[in-house]
């Protein structure tokens, strides 16, 4: 396993640059909004990659419930930490888009105020896991995890249910999309994707490694200098 | 509506947070080797 990660790093930067270049010179500019428009091939990636680990952090924790498993804890923490960083890019470059074509850097419409309000759900879940040291933070967070997972599809689809600014979803909406620009979508979608999983893994290591530290530490201050058990 | 500079700003932006949060990674995996280093060395003496 260790030696896969180097080879599917080097794998992911040749992706992220091809999809980098696909956006800003391959995809063809946008008749109205021009270049701006290119915003897109990071702004829209970036929050399905974000919906997919909070989907990861939801199983995980709901096996963590069910079966107190100490993985699925682990990988709902990861996922949701994950996750947010990237609806954080979601956030920041939704508003950089709307600035040349909206005229305003934000609007309290449904589809920005509910991301908004779901990364808030997920920051709170993550403050949560890091101040509270309680035996019951674990099962207390994966309940949290459940309610913001449910919110995903509400994010989704509020533009179906709400009159809206922002515009229509372009997988499973009634948006329309260049097989062009659609494919460079789904290239840097890919991109992200395994970005991400890579991320993901690096901070599945650090935390196991964290716990296994603690545990030493734990297990250190309960012998006397003698290396007896107090 | 050309808009370069928001795309700049927007692409760079998206690296920045992704890079600042792989440095706290990093830093975080530092700070744990170093604590390892003091565990071991703990264990020898006793």
């Amino acid at each position: 396993m260790k030696k896969a990660f180097p080879i599917l790093g080097v794998l992911t930067a040749i992706l992220l640059i091809w999809a980098l270049y696909q956006a800003l010179v391959g995809a063809p500019t946008e008749q109205t909004m021009g270049n701006v428009q290119r915003i897109f091939y990071y702004h829209v990636p970036s929050a399905l990659v974000g919906f997919m680990l909070f989907f990861v952090n939801f199983g995980a924790s709901v096996l963590y419930l069910i079966k107190r498993n100490p993985v699925a804890d682990i990988v709902a923490l990861v996922a949701a930490e994950v996750g947010v960083v990237f609806l954080t890019v979601n956030l920041v470059t939704g508003p950089i888009w709307a600035r040349p074509v909206w005229g305003i850097w934000w609007t309290w419409d449904m589809r920005l105020t509910s991301t908004l309000v779901l990364w808030l759900i997920y920051v709170s879940y993550l403050f949560l896991r890091r101040f509270s040291s309680s035996g019951e933070t674990p099962a207390l967070a994966a309940a949290l995890a459940v309610l913001g997972a449910l919110c995903v599809p509400f994010v989704y689809f509020s533009i179906w249910f709400f009159r809206t600014q922002h515009p229509q979803p372009v997988m499973g909406g009634g948006g329309s999309i260049d097989p062009r620009m659609l494919h460079v979508l789904l290239l840097n979608w890919l991109a992200f994707s395994f970005f991400a999983f890579l991320v993901c893994w690096s901070r599945y290591r650090l935390e196991t490694l964290q716990r296994a530290v603690d545990q030493a530490h734990a297990l250190e201050s309960l012998l006397d200098p003698s290396g007896s058990v107090r | 509506m050309s808009g370069n500079p928001y795309l700049f700003a927007a692409y760079a932006v998206t690296w920045l947070i992704h890079i600042t949060y792989l440095g706290t990674i990093l830093r975080r995996y530092r700070h744990l080797k170093r604590e390892i280093e003091q565990l071991r060395r703990s264990g020898l003496k006793s």
